[in-house]
C-alpha cells in the first residue's frame, strides 16, 4: 500500500478526518435504503453527505497542505460547490415529490366526491321509483274496490 | 513512530474506500428498487456523491493532484443533471 509521506500528525489527522467523513456518508446512504417514506428518505443523504464531504475534503486539504506540492483551490471549489448545491437538491426533489402527490390526491379526492354524489343520486331515483310503484299499486287498488 | 502512523494512514483510507463503495452499492440498490420516481433521482444524486468522495480518497491515497479536477467536474454535471430531473418531475419537460 503506497501512501504520501506525511508527518505523524497530519497522517494521523487526514487518517481520522477522511474515515469519519466516509464514515457519516455511509450512514446516510444506510439512511437512503432503510427509512420508510420518500419525505425520510430524502434527509438522510442530505444531512450525512454534506457533512461527509466536508470531513474528506478538509482531510484532502491537511494532506495536500503538509505534502507542499500544490494549492488547495479545488477542495474549497468542491467543498462550497458541494455544500451549497446538496440542500438546494434536496429541496428541488421534495417540491418536486410534493407537487407530484398534491396533484394525484386532488385527483383522488375529485373521483371520491364525484362517485359519492352519483351513488346518492342513484339512491334517490330508487326511492322516487319505489314511491312510484307504491303509489301505482294504491291507485289499482282504489280502481279494483 | 513514523511507521506506525503511514500504517494508521493506510489502513484508513483502504476503510474509507470500503466505506463509499458499501455506500454505492447501497445507492444502486435503491435506484433499482425505488417505487416511484423521485426515489430514484435521490438514489442518483447520492450515488454521484459517494462516487465524487471515492476519487478525492484515491487522490489522497496516490497523492497526485490529477483527481480533484475529475471530482470537480463530477460535482457540476451531477447538480446540473439533478436539478434537470427535479424540473422534469415537477413540469413534465425540462426545457420548455
Amino acid at each position: 500500500m503506497e501512501v504520501p509521506e506525511l508527518q505523524p500528525v497530519a497522517a494521523f489527522a487526514v487518517g481520522l478526518l477522511v474515515l469519519f467523513g466516509a464514515l457519516v456518508s455511509l450512514i446516510g446512504t444506510v439512511g437512503l435504503v432503510r427509512l420508510k417514506t420518500f419525505y425520510d428518505r430524502v434527509h438522510a443523504p442530505t444531512l450525512g453527505l454534506t457533512l461527509g464531504n466536508a470531513c474528506i475534503l478538509i482531510g484532502s486539504i491537511v494532506c495536500f497542505t503538509a505534502l507542499g506540492t500544490r494549492a488547495v483551490v479545488h477542495e474549497i471549489l468542491v467543498l462550497v460547490f458541494v455544500i451549497l448545491t446538496t440542500p438546494v437538491t434536496m429541496m428541488l426533489l421534495a417540491g418536486a415529490a410534493l407537487f407530484r402527490d398534491r396533484s394525484k390526491a386532488f385527483d383522488q379526492r375529485l373521483a371520491a366526491e364525484v362517485l359519492a354524489a352519483a351513488k346518492q343520486e342513484a339512491a334517490e331515483l330508487q326511492a322516487a321509483q319505489e314511491e312510484a310503484a307504491l303509489h301505482q299499486r294504491a291507485m289499482n287498488y282504489d280502481a279494483t274496490e | 513512530m513514523s511507521g506506525l502512523s503511514q500504517q494508521f494512514l493506510a489502513a484508513a483510507l483502504f476503510a474509507a474506500q470500503v466505506f463509499l463503495a458499501l455506500a454505492l452499492c447501497l445507492s444502486a440498490y435503491r435506484l433499482f428498487r425505488g417505487p416511484r420516481a423521485q426515489d430514484r433521482v435521490t438514489s442518483i444524486d447520492s450515488l454521484y456523491i459517494n462516487g465524487m468522495l471515492l476519487v478525492i480518497v484515491f487522490g489522497i491515497r496516490t497523492g497526485s493532484a490529477a483527481y480533484f479536477e475529475a471530482a470537480l467536474i463530477i460535482a457540476f454535471v451531477g447538480f446540473a443533471s439533478t436539478s434537470a430531473l427535479a424540473k422534469f418531475l415537477m413540469r413534465g419537460e425540462v426545457i420548455e
